[in-house]
């Protein structure tokens, strides 16, 4: 038989990826890597949760709470909604320096600025300034978002409408008399936040812009007159405006007020009695809310969180446990080698 | 006008009737468009400009899951409910929709063109006598067609050029054959000629059978001048054959554009579906229980909170009048629906679909399964079965074809109670030439033709009367159609090899077809031409299962020459052949043990008055229009007894390459193969010990007899077909009988009954099956089978056409199913316990956290994220695992065949291993919340400013999570390409990357209120405690993983665990030099050293192997493959090597 020259038009390319032959690496879960890695990892994990339980424990913090539930806290007499510009002062003491810089945070319990529509309802155009929006606020603004003669609110929403406004006074006494400590509000939102989402639009003076529009029902003063100290300080460009309207992801947070880094309290505060004058307007009674001032310090891990070194210790415990748990394992059960 | 009528038509429904009977007149065409026929015009697309968008939409619409993503969209649009922006489920539905509707659309302009293409060809339209367009010809027309042509519609052929109106035709296109076949038209209207005028003024009148897909059937009569002839297929040429071979031909159009056959033929096919698809049908719809009641409790819980907390909350956010807890949580349901849609992922059934697609190609790119012979690579005909070859738990195969070659060679004969013929080995290196009959007297002799016995041809060229007799029989009684290109080389057409086999033999012992029409055969008997007038043809059919010829032979004497089936042949023999049948029957049974396929043969003189008065029957009963077939089986039962015995003819049928290996493969893989062939019971079991199915152990071989499909012996079942054989009450006796057997083989099965065995097994056993055949008689059985497989071998390409998947060689199976078919499982499970385990881990993170936020239905992550999460982040690392992963290699898979069991039993995935992949994700959601949570309570940035801010939080979530997704991904995979790590890597940069654009100033700038997160990833992810918390989560999800693994690796080791222990242990003995290879391949060095590692490194050792080559595949490609065991030999220690030699051989 005389063989024929074959046709091998539709013979398939001989590649590694046609023929499914790419190189490639096949780890398996083997003894000699699963256990001494999970020995490191625990180790490691040993280390680093050491670390940050020290760092967390170096970290100074104290709380008060102000909300005045108690007949007796200095407070109560505030939290009828009828008494308008009411003030309390609470006096405490702190036993040892506490290290600067120190950062003086207001805390709200039970609020919840993670509700959805309550965190959808602002207008970002109109934040940055967009003229446009004045006029007419986007509709998630509700239900702010014209007042009841039928004129735009600016800021709109509920987020800005809710804006924090207790103020506080700290001062130190020193043999009776009060010294105020100064306190910084500059920088205390995040830089983007003043720098681009949120712009006032560059009419001067800035008042003009919100010709037309009401301010929030909640807020005293228009958003022009936030600061009557620091007229740069105004608009949507007030820090404290901005650290509000960075919404708290857990219905309990604390927010930024200020930071002590001045004068004599650049190094922090030292030991001594102090007094917190607060301008008592915000209510939260009615949801059984809670209201707090914390003075704190921080790392280089941020503020006093214990929870993240205990975790990494008693999972690199874990890790080293389990590592021993499974050499007992390999070492009784080993499948046998068979062919 | 006329489709907007009959599109009218087809909605008012019932008012057209069903068309019962067709009636035409030649040439008249008022007349024949009073019936309103069909145009010839065909419309195979679907859709036009206007109609594409609304018309494929709804298409697509009427998909389940993009039916639920519409709805949830349009929940989306109630302000009060949305919870989600309107992108993050418009983006991906409009991505799916829109690839879909472009592929449809591309696939629809293909259809149009070719429409336009197949309704503008030209044809002679003789009432005009002009060259008309496809699309206006008219049934009644008359038209002319040229060789090579592709014929118009379905034709009633007139005329045509070649003698006695014959024309040949190709009908490759409609049923993929592509042997000549032969038409012929009616002696009356062939007269006509090509006279125009005669053509132009016929006025014959058609009433036929209706439109229908039979492709082999036709029923009608013709009336000229009062005049009824009877029309059948042979006068019909259908729609899709080309003209070959004949110079014109004139036809009348019977059938036209949609009525023709062929259109008939297109069109519907059953979607098979796989039992993965069952189970992911019934996952979603559980899914979609699970989380309506998700939904339900966060409803639920909603209301407890609005009742407790929200109602007075109102001081900073009021409720909206008239709200009450109910109504909110009312809405709040419709709100988690729209954001926990993720459970039920659309890319789910996209990604579904790409896999499988991925995986087909694999098979068709595969060399392994290309046979170079006839130039065929494997081919996946259906892309939407490959997982189920994972799963096969019976084969059901044909014999003739499948397992042997289906090349036949006239090997012994019975003439006269004489046996002749030697039988050799299988073997065919051990073929002595000098044994070979030499036929060079024979001007007209195949020279291909082989045999063995000198006898024969001496007692044939002595003039022995019962041998010429048997070879001339042979010589008449078939379908073969002679082709003569040079005067002296005939080529014979044969449909069935083993025609073309015993025609061949008649040829070598001097007996030639030389050529025939439709009246006349003639034979050249030893030298001298004789004609036969052919009377009668009685054709062969699976019932009949004998053929029967007709003929007037030069001194007028009229002979019946049968041959068929010993069973059916014996039961219609004079009485006088009792002692021949005796002798016969031994030779018989001899050559059906020697695995060879028989045929008895017969005669009969029948005399002239007789046959005059049978003949005048027959033309009566074969132009009737009700039971015709009936009457002629009677007619031809009448006329088919008292035949005279001739003798007895053996065909050899040899075995394919590597079939007893690929069963013995198979066996071991615990798939059970049942061979269901037409042949005897001895043939049958012959075949089984050859190709390693029967072994000697097996002891107990016990026949089940009659009246059940499975081997009946001599006494035949053929006439008494499935009532008997697959009755009721005796079917589950012959389940429970067969599956008890090791290997069952069936004998004398019709193509029903093999399709009713698997029919059988299928519903009884709950297994999943797989049917494999060449030829027509397995179409049945291969629709029948979750997966049918067709071999393009020598009868035609039914089988395959019908097929799913497809390849040359019946070895290849082995592959299909170990190889192609265990990966494509593996894969689609470890894809879909994937897929769900992202999906779900994603989605659980919003349930826990609405505990935290009032269940107010407020996502966790960004909206963007959500968006893209399934489409960008985690589409491509998913499809990279499913389509390139492999637990261990093709050879390992041949090595270990019981790693294929697990898919038969459905191990990788089913409904436990889903909700094992639900609590997996449910541990992985609470880490992935309650990690960040605690880590980010009441904390701050390291220079005090915010973080635990609720943009801050959910770019934690959503870094964690991608993180922790693609480290489970890493775990599950087995098989790093670099596609692989390209994908995996490439997504994670691509998370940060888009998150860090779309937090970008610029991107604020431009598209203010889209992205509010502006500044969140540089703010946050500069912070150490956010990488601290992140690398928590994410070990604290993949450590337990890790741990789980191993431990159950080494306490309960699947066989894959093994296998793949077994390869990284033996993986070093792979890169061996190819000096040791060389003295591998001579068998008288099998022994040599090897270097490991090679040569040039340090810690050289030197191993002595003993090899055994176990095979060679593939002989007839220039390339080698060759299995080979060796035995290394280690400090005392043996190894054993598996190689896989894969050499070109110059």
């Amino acid at each position: 038989m005389v063989k024929e020259e074959l046709s091998t038009e539709n013979r398939p390319d001989n590649t590694a990826f046609t023929q499914q032959r790419l190189p490639a690496w096949q780890p398996i879960l083997s003894a000699g890597i699963i256990i001494p890695g999970f020995v490191l990892i625990g180790l490691a994990f040993i280390g680093i949760g050491v670390a940050l339980l020290v760092t967390s424990q170096s970290i100074q913090v104290m709380e008060i709470d102000y909300t005045g539930v108690d007949q007796g806290s200095p407070c109560f007499k505030c939290t009828d909604s009828t008494v308008s510009n009411c003030k309390c002062e609470i006096e405490f003491t702190i036993d040892k320096l506490f290290e600067g810089p120190v950062f003086f945070y207001y805390g709200l319990s039970n609020y919840f600025q993670n509700y959805r529509k309550y965190g959808a309802s602002k207008d970002a155009s109109q934040l940055s300034g967009d003229l446009d929006y004045f006029t007419s606020p986007a509709t998630e603004c509700d239900p702010y978002i014209k007042d009841n003669n039928d004129k735009p609110i600016v800021p709109c929403g509920s987020i800005a409408n809710s804006m924090f406004n207790d103020s506080f006074v700290l001062s130190r006494l020193i043999n009776g008399a009060k010294e105020v400590v100064p306190l910084d509000g500059k920088g205390i939102s995040w830089w983007t936040d003043y720098n681009v989402k949120y712009r006032n639009p560059s009419i001067t003076p800035l008042k003009n812009a919100f010709n037309g529009t009401v301010k929030p029902i909640n807020w005293p003063r228009p958003a022009y007159e936030l600061d009557t100290s620091d007229p740069a300080n105004n608009g949507f460009i007030n820090q404290d405006f901005l650290v509000w309207m960075r919404r708290a992801a857990l219905p309990n947070f604390r927010k930024l007020y200020r930071r002590i880094t001045e004068g004599n309290y650049a190094d922090g505060l030292p030991a001594g009695d102090y007094s917190l004058e607060i301008t008592y307007n915000y209510p939260v009674l009615s949801f059984d809310g809670r209201k707090k001032v914390v003075f704190s310090n921080v790392s280089w891990m941020g503020g006093k969180n214990e929870f993240l070194g205990i975790a990494y210790l008693v999972i690199g415990s874990l890790c080293v446990i389990m590592s021993i748990v499974m050499l007992i394992v390999y070492a009784k059960f080993k499948f046998p080698d068979e062919d | 006008m006329g489709t907007v009528t009959s599109y009218f038509g087809q909605l008012c429904g019932q008012e057209k009737k069903k068309e019962e009977e067709r009636l035409l007149r030649a040439n008249d065409r008022p007349f024949n468009f009073s019936y309103h026929y069909a145009n010839n015009a065909i419309k195979t697309s679907k859709y036009n400009i206007f109609t594409f968008l609304p018309l494929n939409l709804f298409e697509q619409f009427r998909r389940l899951a993009n039916a639920y993503f519409l709805f949830l969209f349009c929940l989306q649009l109630i302000p009060q409910i949305s919870s989600l922006s309107w992108f993050t489920t418009m983006v991906p539905l409009i991505l799916v929709l829109a690839i879909t509707a472009v592929k449809d659309a591309s696939d629809d302009i293909n259809r149009h063109n070719s429409d336009k293409q197949v309704n503008n060809r030209k044809v002679e339209v003789l009432l005009d006598g002009e060259n008309e367009k496809w699309m206006t010809v008219q049934v009644g027309d008359i038209i002319k067609l040229e060789n090579n042509q592709f014929v118009t519609a379905d034709l009633l052929l007139l005329s045509s050029s070649e003698p006695l109106n014959l024309v040949y035709v190709e009908t490759a296109e409609l049923d993929g054959e592509t042997n000549l076949k032969v038409k012929q038209a009616l002696t009356e209207t062939g007269e006509m000629g090509d006279n125009i005028q005669s053509l132009a003024s016929f006025k014959g009148e058609v009433r036929c059978e209706p439109p229908n897909n039979r492709l082999d059937k036709f029923k009608g009569a013709l009336t000229v001048n009062q005049n009824t002839f009877s029309l059948d297929n042979d006068k019909l040429l259908l729609r899709g054959c080309t003209l070959r071979n004949t110079e014109w031909c004139f036809g009348l159009v019977i059938f036209g554009g949609p009525d023709t056959k062929l259109m008939q033929n297109s069109g519907k096919t059953t979607f098979k579906r796989t039992s993965i698809d069952h189970l992911m049908n019934v996952l979603v719809l559980s899914i979609f229980g699970f989380l309506a009641s998700m939904c339900s409790a966060l409803a639920i819980g909603n209301a407890v909170w609005e009742v407790k907390d929200g109602s007075t909350f109102t001081v900073f956010l009021p409720r909206e009048k008239g709200a009450n807890a109910a109504l909110t949580s009312f809405l709040t349901f419709w709100s988690y629906v729209i954001v926990l849609n993720t459970v039920v992922p659309i890319s789910l059934y996209v990604s579904v679909e790409i896999i499988r697609l991925g995986n087909s190609f694999f098979i068709n790119w595969d060399r392994k399964m290309y046979y170079p012979k006839n130039d065929t690579p494997a081919q996946a005909r259906t892309t939407t079965l490959n997982e189920e070859l994972g799963q096969i738990k019976y084969i059901f195969s044909d014999k003739t074809g499948t397992l042997t070659q289906n090349i036949m060679a006239f090997n012994k004969c019975s003439i006269n109670g004489k046996a002749y013929g030697k039988y050799f080995c299988v073997d065919n290196w051990t073929w002595n030439p000098l044994d070979e009959v030499d036929f060079s007297w024979n001007q007209l002799a195949d020279p291909k033709f082989i045999f063995h016995d000198f006898s024969l041809v001496e007692t044939v060229r002595e003039g022995n009367q019962e041998a010429n007799a048997f070879f001339r029989l042979l010589a008449l009684c078939h379908t073969v159609m002679p082709e003569e290109k040079k005067e002296g080389e005939l080529f014979y057409q044969a449909q069935s090899p083993d025609e073309g086999a015993l025609v061949t033999a008649a040829r070598n012992f001097g007996f030639v077809f030389r050529s025939r029409t439709p009246e006349t055969i003639t034979v050249v008997e030893m030298g001298q031409h004789v004609t036969y007038e052919l009377l009668a043809v009685l054709d062969f059919n699976n019932v009949r299962k004998r053929m029967s010829v007709i003929v007037r032979g030069p001194d007028g004497k009229i002979t019946l020459y049968c041959k068929g089936a010993d069973t059916i042949l014996y039961e219609r023999l004079e009485s006088s052949c009792a002692k021949l049948m005796n002798i016969t029957t031994r030779h018989l049974n001899e050559y059906a043990g020697d695995g060879l396929r028989t045929l008895v043969l017969a005669y009969k003189d029948l005399d002239e008055r007789y046959m005059k008065e049978w003949k005048q029957r027959h033309h009566l009963a074969s132009i009737a229009m009700d039971g015709r077939e009936e009457q002629l089986d009677e007619l031809y039962e009448e006329i088919e007894k008292d035949l005279v015995l001739l003798g007895a003819t053996a065909v050899e049928d040899k075995l394919q390459d590597g079939v007893p290996q690929t069963i013995e493969q198979l066996a071991k893989a615990d798939i059970k193969i049942w061979v269901l062939t037409g042949d005897k019971q001895e043939t049958a079991e012959n075949i089984g010990y050859s190709c390693n199915m029967l072994r000697e152990e097996m002891k107990e071989i016990f026949v089940v007899a009659a009246n059940t499909a499975e081997g009946t012996p001599v006494m035949s079942t053929s006439c008494l077909p499935q009532a008997y054989a697959l009755d009721k009450s005796l079917q589950m006796e012959l389940l429970r009988t067969a599956c008890m057997c090791q290997t069952v083989i069936c004998c004398r099965v019709t193509p029903l009954q093999k399709a009713q065995v698997v029919q059988l097994v299928k519903k009884y056993k709950q297994a999943i099956t797989l049917a494999i055949g060449d030829g027509a008689n397995d179409v049945s059985m291969i629709k029948a089978a979750h997966i049918g497989v067709g071999i393009s071998g020598q009868e035609g390409m039914q089988a395959v056409l019908s097929s799913d998947f497809s390849f040359g060689q019946f070895r290849y199976l082995q592959r299909l199913l170990l190889v192609h078919g265990r990966w494509s499982y593996l894969r689609m499970c470890k894809f879909l316990q994937y897929f769900f385990y992202k999906n779900f881990t994603f989605t659980f993170v919003h349930f826990w956290y609405a505990f935290f936020c009032g269940f107010s239905a407020q996502t966790v992550y960004d909206e963007w994220f959500i968006t893209l999460y399934n489409l960008v982040y985690t589409a491509l690392p998913v499809l990279g695992l499913s389509i390139f992963d492999q637990d261990v290699n093709d050879r390992w898979s041949f090595q270990y065949p019981q790693l294929y069991a697990p898919g038969q039993l459905n191990q990788y995935f089913n409904k436990k291993a889903f909700v094992r992949c639900m609590m997996h994700s449910c541990y992985s959601s609470i880490i992935l919340f309650f990690i960040p949570w605690a880590a980010m309570y009441d904390t701050v940035r390291d220079d005090g400013k915010d973080i635990a801010d609720y943009q801050s939080f959910a770019l934690l979530a959503q870094t964690c999570l991608i993180i922790v997704v693609s480290a489970q991904l890493c775990l599950d995979t087995h098989y790093w390409t670099a596609v692989n790590q390209f994908f995996v890597w490439g997504s994670l940069a691509a998370y940060f990357a888009v998150t860090f654009t779309m937090y970008s100033n610029g991107m604020f700038l431009i598209f203010t209120s889209i992205f509010p997160f502006i500044g969140t990833a540089r703010n946050s992810l500069n912070q150490p405690n956010v990488w601290l918390t992140i690398l928590l989560a994410s070990l604290l999800c993949i450590l337990p993983v890790v741990a789980f693994r191993f431990i159950v690796i080494q306490l309960r080791p699947t066989i894959n665990d093994k296998v793949r222990e077994n390869m990284r242990k033996n993986q070093r003995f792979y890169s061996i030099d190819w000096a040791f290879l060389n003295c591998c391949r001579s068998p008288a060095h099998n022994q040599g050293f090897f270097k490991f590692p090679p040569s040039g490194r340090s810690a050289e050792r030197s191993f002595l192997l003993t090899c055994h080559p176990v095979r060679q595949e593939d002989t007839h490609s220039n390339e080698k493959y060759m299995h080979v065991h060796a035995h290394a030999e280690t400090d005392g220690n043996t190894h054993t090597v598996c190689l896989y030699i894969h050499t070109h051989i110059a």
